[in-house]
């Protein structure tokens, strides 16, 4: 069953996008994934795209990307010749040390000193012999990074790259990022399921939910910080609101006994105390 | 400040001792685990095991537990060989059996990598090569000997042939496998970095199909060894083969144990020369063995 989207190349005009999806429909077997997509992104934007777990974020991506081969779908793609993508996991091909993974598939000039440039921008000047096992989780989606970028991508398509990582790790590699989108100016697509992540590093947040976006956020964080944090907070409460999560501290406290499961609705006994659970007689 | 004296209990070697200072003069114990994997490796521990073989042989002629016209004793066999280094007959005989084997090796190899990657890459290219293959495989190559005399004489093109064909079995099969086990992740990396088939080839398939290849070479080689011994006692007149088949004529259990020992080092060595070709070349990875 070949797929009837069409992918085709953007020119180079300055007003035209840098991503155009039109109607895009992806189905596997009876389950409609994504449902209808229209998205424009233009060149050097950074979108954050948010959704639950099996929302279709990835397969969205994956589209975007060209790996979706065997997947049935209509709509129309338009993206630019020139993408890179960073997964989850880092992917480095481990027989061959840092240096000539950044390098493979390189064309142009001096690919080495593009390579070795590349690896100093994400702090690992000196490792470029070190083997991919070498390194730990942080470091090998650092390498990653440099590989995307090194080729100066219009599009950067990352799917959920810092996943994997603790959270002080993360927070590291979110400056990285920004630093090196400051720098490259790609157009990004950051598949993410952290909504701090988002807040943080997005321009504009998009939200999948039910194979449709049904939210389109603009993020304008004010300079002052305490204007900030407010924006901030604002923000995330409006996203966990359309993601299905409440995450008001005393309104997720559940009523659920802990044996029965049964929610009380009756009031507390006189003590004070929520009523205990009476053994069915 | 009182100076503490503290007498520690024995402990079991195995329990790792924290004193504690809170309470002086009792030791804690705590349970060292124990390690789960092989264990470092042992400087040329690899010959611990041959020399105990020799070692059983030597003290069993010695005390007459083997019997000397079932298996000569070490050191007969030794003068044995050293009269027959002295006439050359060994060494002549050894040249040609070796040769034989490495160009049988040669085209077998060249011919399974060949086949494995053809048949890993493409879906037409397996569905040709891959049943031959496995029939090939169904059918005792040594049954095919006669076949081979039918269609190429006896000479050394029959011999090497017969050996290549052996050897391609192993090279193919693990070359194949551990081709298409390389994870799938890799092609969608390439596909996104735009890489043509070519640098793919070079780049992903043949590196990740290196540790299988290289397996099977073990498998080839001393595949390649037996094929070499059957071959050579057909019709042969010249190797190793040859030399055991005479002495089998004329009842010289020696020469036959000579020749059994120079198979018997002929496959070690090429065993760990395949082994150690495996480390150097597969230091990039980290496994059970470092």
């Amino acid at each position: 069953m070949a797929q009837n989207a069409e992918r085709l190349n953007t020119a180079n005009a300055e007003n035209t996008p840098a991503v155009s999806v039109r109607r895009l429909v992806r189905r596997f077997g009876i389950r409609t994934v994504l449902n209808g997509i229209d998205l424009e992104i233009r060149k050097g934007e950074f979108v954050a795209l948010l959704g639950r777990s099996g929302s279709g974020k990835s397969t969205f991506l994956r589209a975007l990307a060209g790996l979706d081969h065997d997947v049935v779908g209509e709509g129309q793609l338009h993206v630019p010749s020139s993408l890179s993508v960073v997964f989850q996991d880092a992917r480095l091909l481990p027989w061959k040390r840092l240096i000539d993974n950044v390098t493979f598939g390189l064309t142009g000039l001096d690919a080495k000193g593009r390579a070795a440039t590349a690896l100093r921008e994400v702090g690992l000047a000196n490792r470029e012999l070190s083997w991919p096992g070498e390194l730990s989780g942080g470091e090998q989606q650092r390498v990653a990074l440099a590989r995307a970028l090194v080729r100066n991508p219009a599009l950067l398509l990352a799917d959920e790259p810092f996943g994997a990582l603790d959270a002080l790790t993360r927070l590291r590699m979110h400056a990285l990022l920004r630093r090196l989108c400051q720098h490259h100016q790609p157009a990004v697509l950051l598949v993410t399921h952290d909504v701090d992540e988002a807040i943080h590093l997005a321009q504009r947040i998009l939200i999948l939910d039910e194979g449709k976006l049904v939210r389109d956020l603009p993020v304008d964080l004010p300079e002052h910080s305490q204007e900030r944090e407010h924006e901030i907070a604002r923000i995330r409460r409006h996203l966990l609101q359309h993601l299905g999560v409440n995450a008001d501290p005393i309104e997720a406290q559940t009523l659920a006994d802990p044996v029965s499961g049964q929610i009380s609705t009756e009031k507390n006994d006189a003590t004070g105390e929520p009523p205990r659970h009476r053994a069915a007689a | 400040m009182n100076s503490s004296t503290q007498t520690l209990t024995p402990v079991p070697s195995k329990a790792r001792v924290i004193p504690h200072a809170a309470n002086a003069g009792v030791a804690t114990t705590a349970v060292r685990r124990s390690r789960l994997g092989p264990g470092r490796e042992i400087r040329y521990g690899g010959a611990i095991g041959p020399v105990l073989l020799l070692a059983i042989w030597t003290l069993g002629s010695w005390t007459g537990f083997i019997d000397h016209r079932t298996l000569s004793p070490p050191w007969v066999v030794v003068q044995t060989a050293a009269e027959l280094i002295e006439s050359g007959r060994l060494w002549s005989n050894f040249e040609t059996s070796l040769f034989r084997a490495l160009q049988g090796l040669f085209w077998g190899v060249l011919f399974g990598v060949i086949m494995g990657v053809i048949a890993g890459l493409s879906r037409i290219g397996e569905y040709i090569i891959d049943g031959p293959v496995q029939i090939k495989r169904a059918i005792p190559s040594l049954a095919l000997i006669p076949l081979l005399m039918l269609w190429l004489g006896i000479g050394e093109s029959m011999k090497i042939t017969a050996i290549a064909m052996i050897v391609v079995v192993p090279i193919y099969i693990q070359t194949h496998d551990c081709l298409r086990s390389i994870d799938s992740r890799y092609l969608e990396l390439s596909e996104t970095l735009g890489v043509t088939r070519g640098q793919f080839i070079r780049h992903v398939v043949l590196p990740g199909a290196l540790p299988g290849f290289l397996l099977g070479l073990r498998f080839a080689v001393t595949s390649s060894w037996l094929a070499l011994v059957v071959v050579e006692q057909v019709n042969s007149t010249s190797g190793i083969g040859y030399m055991i088949e005479l002495a089998r004529t004329y009842g010289q259990t020696e020469i036959i144990v000579v020749g059994l020992a120079l198979y018997a080092l002929l496959g070690l060595t090429s065993d760990s020369l395949v082994r150690l070709l495996q480390k150097k070349v597969l230091k990039w990875r980290k496994t059970l063995n470092d």
